[in-house]
């Protein structure tokens, strides 16, 4: 077929060229951004670029790609789900509550003896399921817009959260003294030698990650999450079990924000029942920057990765430059309207 | 009944929505590698009773049998495993994934890896590519994203996917609609090879030559009953349309009083700037007349108005208005010019149905009711309309009733107040009785009727035959984007107009 213009008139070769070139302006903004901002944080500050900054960007990223993981297949299926931070916190909090050292003064359990480590992290990641799962079925059998249904969930869990937190007898304390193999799990490094070592953390996020890519292209479930996304009365029509899918969406999703709260809790060397407040909107914003659609049936997981990035470059490149943190969230806000925007004008159908 | 004589059928199926009984007491019976038509006016049920069929909708009675076996079907799954497929009116893309993935969706093949199953791009791929084949449908990437398809691929799309599942009966709602000439022989072509392997069709269509061209056995319906089902080969045109629209029409309208006088607006060579859509239209409304627009779906007629209305681009052509040359390019510059539009779809572009019965009537009007100081007059607000429900005899228990507990009737009717409260001089009614029971049409057409006789002039499209010929002094008839005729009301009948509908089918 031959390009043609609103006129009918067949385009000139530096027409299409241009056309064509703008056209990938158009689909790789995300990425120009990103180079635009590396580039420019290096052009301030020649050592950003040391693997050193490098690792803490991705240590940084770990947990919220996690996050982000979850929230995108929901974002796609043409949802949303606002108790994600609640439930990375009751993670945080369960998962820190039994794994703290014997002979910690304000231990949680006094008397209890040590778990073995996957015990309690298998126990948040079933807990943050279960909200998940009944996120899923208020959203596809009872029919609750997902904005509202997670609303809900997200004060409630909060509730949930700080009950457990708030017991005899220390009350509500932070919950410190986490046990070495798990502050280990969230600040430790793989050190390939000296300079270049990789956390922990970062390899769990990644394989994380590359499970839910194959999920998403590999897998029929993942066909169907865009289906349901990008046309959920088609899916519905051709056979898709759409309620069915929906559950299992939201529940995957729950599990994800079960084992980041975790982390998010070994990174830090505790909890409390405030962490994780405002995450799903972190996490939101971007997978909209990568590129997923609110109203569902778009959206990848590299995608999803690297807007997570591009919120951590931005908060630690631009304090690196010593850039007022305040203009950092200017920038943040402009970034994430000008993204979808972007977005939008690419998915903009000719009348 | 044995199982050879039928695939499928229906039985004694009735089935009623709020305010309407669109199905009563309906049959049909196809035999197995046929193409069974079923034939009907807009509204006479064809696509309801396919729903019923297909799970979408559970039918109030009835049975329906497959092979001599009684099925019932909650879900389009049970019925595409049931062997029935159905290639929708409208085609329901997955805009952003590949045609492969739309293609299978619901089904999409996967192979087994330890306990899990991947995606099997590969088998896909061949299994779309020899659909395609088979179907001459080569020309289609099975890999690019179904959004860059054109309308009429999208339709080949669909139809490729009712056939790969392999069904006994294919259920084609308006298959050609979007399809040009020679996609529609191709269509043929498809049709005729499925019918020889056995595959029933059933083909629902308004165009009467490609029924009669395609199909063995016909059947009619009107107002939502069973007509008859007769051998296409014992059919021509003209009974295939008295059959569809045979009813009398005595005491539905009331008495007009209207006389048109000189021409108020002048429509001349007006051509639409979106592809496929109407061309060259010329005509002219006269004060206190009363235009009726008739044609079948796909004629353009919507899209003429609201064209005309700025809500729509224009390629060429002019409107005068009361002389003078007028470009109007927003719905706001239309009204400024003392035109009104009543939308075709109540529900989705007229009312607010969570608003009142006060806000929805001054909603096209508020700028006149806001006060110097920048509040509104909720007094006026309130007289007028409390004025309007009394003039158009509106039954709402009050002002502050929400819209959407009216009746369909009396929606409208809150929607032809608003549009009143602007003084238009002349009124455009997309489908003004759609929807509407047979009581509340009499009062709807006393409104227009009452509208016509104090000098309004009135475009009124309407899909209803007796409708038109009933309140109309003048009918323009369209046909695929085209004038066909400009008719006089008193003079004509439903033959002549139905042939003009379908003058290039």
């Amino acid at each position: 077929m031959t390009e043609k213009n609103a006129q009918g008139d067949t385009l000139t070769r530096s027409q299409a060229r241009n056309k064509k070139s703008k056209e990938f302006a158009l689909n790789n903004a995300i990425y120009i951004v990103f180079m635009i901002l590396v580039l420019g944080i290096t052009i301030q500050e020649p050592s950003f670029l040391a693997w050193r900054n490098l690792r803490n960007i991705m240590s940084m990223s770990a947990t919220r790609i996690i996050i982000a993981m979850g929230i995108g297949g929901i974002l796609i299926t043409g949802g949303t789900d606002l108790s994600a931070g609640r439930q990375v916190g009751l993670a945080a909090v369960v998962a820190s509550s039994l794994l703290q050292y014997q002979d910690y003064a304000r231990r949680m359990y006094p008397g209890m003896s040590d778990l073995p480590i996957w015990l309690p992290i298998v126990i948040a990641i079933v807990v943050c399921g279960l909200i998940g799962l009944i996120n899923g079925a208020i959203i596809a059998y009872l029919k609750v817009p997902p904005f509202i249904a997670t609303l809900g969930t997200q004060v409630a869990t909060y509730g949930i959260t700080s009950i457990y937190f708030d017991r005899p007898p220390y009350g509500a304390q932070p919950i410190g003294g986490l046990r070495k193999d798990l502050t280990t799990l969230g600040s430790g490094y793989l050190g390939l030698d000296g300079t270049y070592s990789i956390p922990y953390i970062v390899l769990i996020a990644l394989g994380i990650a590359a499970i839910v890519w194959l999920m998403h292209n590999k897998t029929r479930f993942g066909k169907n999450i865009y289906a349901i996304g990008g046309n959920s009365e088609a899916a519905k029509v051709s056979g898709v079990p759409v309620q069915k899918t929906l559950l299992i969406v939201y529940c995957f999703a729950g599990a994800l924000y079960g084992l980041a709260g975790t982390l998010e809790a070994a990174r830090t060397g505790g909890a409390t029942n405030n962490y994780g407040n405002g995450y799903e909107l972190d996490a939101i914003a971007a997978c909209v920057v990568g590129g997923v659609s609110t109203s569902g049936g778009i959206g990848t997981v590299p995608g999803m990765v690297i807007g997570v990035l591009i919120f951590s470059i931005i908060s630690y490149g631009l304090t690196f430059i010593n850039m007022n943190p305040y203009w950092q969230q200017i920038i943040k806000g402009v970034i994430i309207v000008s993204a979808v925007a972007l977005d939008a004008r690419k998915y903009l159908t000719k009348r | 009944m044995g199982d050879a004589e039928y695939v499928l059928e229906m039985n004694h199926i009735s089935k009623s929505f709020p305010g309407v009984k669109a199905l009563d007491d309906v049959n049909i019976k196809v035999r197995p590698g046929t193409v069974h038509a079923l034939m009907g006016e807009n509204g006479a049920g064809k696509s309801t009773l396919m729903k019923c069929l297909f799970g979408i909708y559970i039918p109030d009675e009835g049975e329906v049998r497959l092979a001599g076996k009684p099925v019932h079907f909650d879900t389009t799954r049970q019925a595409l495993d049931a062997g029935i497929s159905m290639i929708p009116q409208e085609s329901m893309p997955v805009p952003c994934r590949p045609v492969m993935e739309n293609l299978w969706l619901g089904r999409i093949p996967v192979k087994k890896f330890g306990p899990f199953g991947l995606v099997d791009n590969k088998r896909m791929l061949e299994d779309t590519t020899s659909i395609f084949k088979s179907l001459n449908m080569e020309d289609i990437d099975p890999k690019t994203w179904v959004r860059n398809l054109s309308v009429s691929k999208r339709q080949l799309l669909e139809i490729a996917k009712a056939v790969s599942y392999n069904a006994r009966v294919i259920i084609m709602d308006e298959p050609s609609s979007s399809l040009t000439e020679n996609e529609v022989e191709h269509l043929f072509r498809i049709i005729r090879d499925l019918r020889s392997k056995g595959v029933s069709i059933i083909y629902i269509s308004h165009k009467i030559e490609e029924i009669l061209e395609i199909s063995d056995e016909v059947t009619i319906m009107r107002d939502g009953r069973h007509v008859g089902t007769y051998s296409a080969k014992d059919l021509t045109m003209d009974m295939i349309i008295s059959k569809m629209v045979g009813r009398d029409l005595t005491h539905r309208f009331p008495p007009r009083s209207n006389v048109p006088g000189e021409a108020v607006m002048k429509v001349e060579d007006l051509t639409s700037a979106e592809t496929k859509s109407f061309k060259n239209i010329s005509f002219e409304l006269r004060k206190g007349e009363i235009l009726g627009i008739g044609g079948l779906v796909g004629a353009k007629r919507t899209e003429l108005v609201e064209s005309i209305f700025g809500l729509r681009p224009i390629e060429s052509g002019t409107i005068t208005l009361d002389g003078k040359t007028a470009f109007i390019t927003s719905p706001q510059n239309a009204i400024s010019r003392k035109m009104a539009l009543l939308t075709e779809e109540r529900r989705a572009t007229g009312i607010v149905p969570m608003l009142s019965v006060m806000e929805n009537t001054i909603l096209a009007n508020l700028p006149r009711y806001v006060k110097r100081s920048g509040f509104l007059d909720d007094k006026r607000c309130l007289a007028d309309t409390e004025k309007s429900i009394e003039q158009l005899r509106v039954k709402t228990p009050s002002v502050k009733t929400r819209i959407k507990d009216l009746s369909g009737g009396n929606q409208q009717k809150v929607l032809f107040a608003r549009w009143l409260l602007t003084e238009p001089d002349i009124l455009i009614l997309d489908e003004p009785t759609r929807g509407i029971d047979v009581g509340a049409k009499y009062e709807i057409y006393s409104i227009i009727a009452d509208l016509a006789a104090n000098g309004k002039s009135i475009i009124m499209i309407s899909s209803e035959m007796p409708e038109l010929l009933g309140m109309s002094d003048r009918i323009m008839v369209m046909c695929e984007g085209r004038v066909t005729g400009i008719v006089d009301g008193k003079t004509t009948n439903q033959e002549a107009i139905m042939r003009l509908a379908a003058q290039f089918m």
